[in-house]
């Protein structure tokens, strides 16, 4: 699996257990608008970096909040 | 002390190696040069624990500061133990010899007792008590204390520590003997030792309890008080305790190094009743700012250094945060263990104890992780009641009951389930 399916897998899988309809994922689709709220955003950051090793979010501060899914794939697709 | 105890002569403490007739306490000393300490702040400083008690017998009324030091002090508390308690003497193992004659002799003075507190984080704080304190519950002890006094006694404490301090003052003030724990023993030896020396009366942490119930040996052992006390003790704890030892009154008391021993449960049910905040003597209970609060004889007076213990009404204040349901009080945690979720208060505890009512769950350990979005989450370890279980479907089964019993952010975000958890020096449940 690429690191976008990961991302994308992670998405899915922290709305059904958070009971959230998730709206159909692109890339340009505001991650406000994603259905999901910070709790399973801060649920999801924790798990892929179980899941990859990587969290962009703490091992580079000046990493660009990300607006739409599309930002939040490349933060962990860019990230080593 | 020695001259108060009644001791009886064939009464023993024992540890892993070695028995010492409580009888011989009186007539020998122990401690070479003990004319030297008089008047000293002296630090105990011995590896086991039986040294530990022969010295602080014969320094109690001569010295005039006792510091009593756990097992594992970290090497690097120890510089600034030493210059808070103003240590002028260390006794260790070599400082001990066998049975020399004893001079007789009165107190001189009230020495004061100096216990460390069993943080499960930073440095030990020094805690101030004298014996007057330590020995207070069993002056004011109900008759259901009374009548349990006769038979041996043990504890999962090291008796450095409050916990098991006090079970070796009511050992050596009511003559019964009494079997010493050992850190270097698992649970299995503990318990098989405990039982062949006739163990009735047993005292420990909940995870300490935990731990027997996972050992075999726990089948041959019968004794007829189990105590928990240090955390808090579940209801099905306290339902598990008492299916293993079904001739055992299973109680559970509030007691910490700061606020002695405040009561004692014995109607097997979690939490207290709350006409226990409308008692006076001999502790008053009241809950400020959502937390407990202790006012009694039994508690220590001052810490060596830091902030005061009591307030202006003379109450110390344990940092428990309770909990009132109908006329119940429960315990919901630690007021310092506050876990901030995107800005909502989680008290590990609280889940923990949801965790420990599902079934299939032996133990649980709830943590916070760092967040960069919420600041924080709630992470989770489980031990399974049963060790074959798939641990996929229990991980699954466990986390769909959290999220029909728990608000999303009390669910825990991660949840792991592991073989065993580990526990600190204290017995406590290591939360680092």
């Amino acid at each position: 699996m690429t690191r976008r399916d990961i991302v994308l897998a992670e998405f899915t899988t922290v709305a059904n257990e958070q009971k959230k309809r998730l709206a159909p994922l692109t890339d340009a689709l505001p991650l406000l608008e994603t259905g999901l709220d910070s709790l399973c955003f801060a649920i999801v950051v924790a798990r892929l970096e179980d899941a990859i090793g990587i969290d962009p979010f703490s091992t580079d501060g000046d990493a660009e909040i990300p607006i739409t899914v599309g930002d939040f794939i490349q933060l962990y697709e860019q990230a080593h | 002390m020695t001259q108060e105890s009644g001791l009886g002569p064939e009464r023993r403490l024992m540890s892993e190696d070695a028995a010492v007739r409580l009888g011989d306490l009186v007539q020998h000393s122990a401690l070479r040069g003990l004319q030297s300490y008089r008047g000293q702040s002296v630090l105990i400083e011995t590896a086991g624990q039986l040294p530990a008690v022969l010295a602080l017998l014969e320094l109690d009324g001569l010295a005039r500061r006792i510091v009593l030091c756990p097992p594992d002090l970290a090497a690097e508390h120890r510089p600034a133990l030493l210059n808070e308690a103003e240590v002028d003497a260390i006794v260790a193992e070599a400082g001990l010899q066998q049975a020399a004659p004893l001079v007789p002799r009165q107190p001189e003075r009230e020495t004061e007792w100096i216990l460390l507190t069993s943080g499960t984080s930073g440095r030990p704080k020094l805690v101030r008590h004298t014996l007057a304190s330590l020995t207070e519950p069993m002056r004011t002890a109900s008759s259901s204390h009374a009548n349990r006094i006769s038979g041996v006694w043990s504890t999962f404490y090291d008796v450095r520590r409050y916990g098991g301090l006090t079970i070796l003052l009511r050992a050596l003030v009511s003559g019964t003997s009494m079997v010493l724990s050992s850190p270097h023993e698992t649970v299995s030896a503990f318990l098989s030792r405990a039982t062949s020396a006739g163990v009735k009366h047993i005292s420990g942490t909940p995870t300490h309890w935990r731990q027997a119930l996972m050992s075999p040996q726990h089948r041959a052992f019968r004794p007829q008080t189990v105590r928990l006390s240090g955390e808090i003790a579940a209801q099905a704890s306290l339902d598990q305790l008492s299916r293993a030892f079904p001739d055992a009154q299973v109680t559970h008391a509030f007691a910490s190094t700061e606020a002695g021993v405040a009561f004692e449960v014995t109607d097997g049910r979690a939490g207290f009743p709350t006409a226990y905040l409308d008692r006076v003597s001999p502790v008053s209970l009241r809950i400020e700012a959502g937390t407990l609060r202790i006012r009694s004889a039994r508690t220590a007076d001052f810490y060596l250094a830091g902030p005061p213990l009591r307030d202006a009404d003379g109450y110390v204040d344990t940092g428990d945060i309770i909990s009132i349901e109908g006329d119940r009080c429960f315990f919901a945690g630690r007021a310092t263990g506050v876990v901030n979720v995107g800005g909502s208060k989680v008290h590990p505890e609280e889940i923990e104890a949801v965790l420990n009512d599902h079934p299939d769950v032996q133990m649980a350990l709830v943590t916070a992780r760092r967040s960069p979005i919420t600041g924080a989450l709630v992470t989770a370890s489980i031990v399974p009641a049963d060790p074959r279980a798939d641990p996929v479907l229990l991980h699954d089964r466990v986390l769909e009951y959290c999220r029909a019993t728990l608000p999303p952010h009390k669910v825990p975000a991660l949840l792991r389930v592991v073989p065993h958890l580990a526990m600190n020096a204290a017995g406590k449940l290591a939360r680092a």
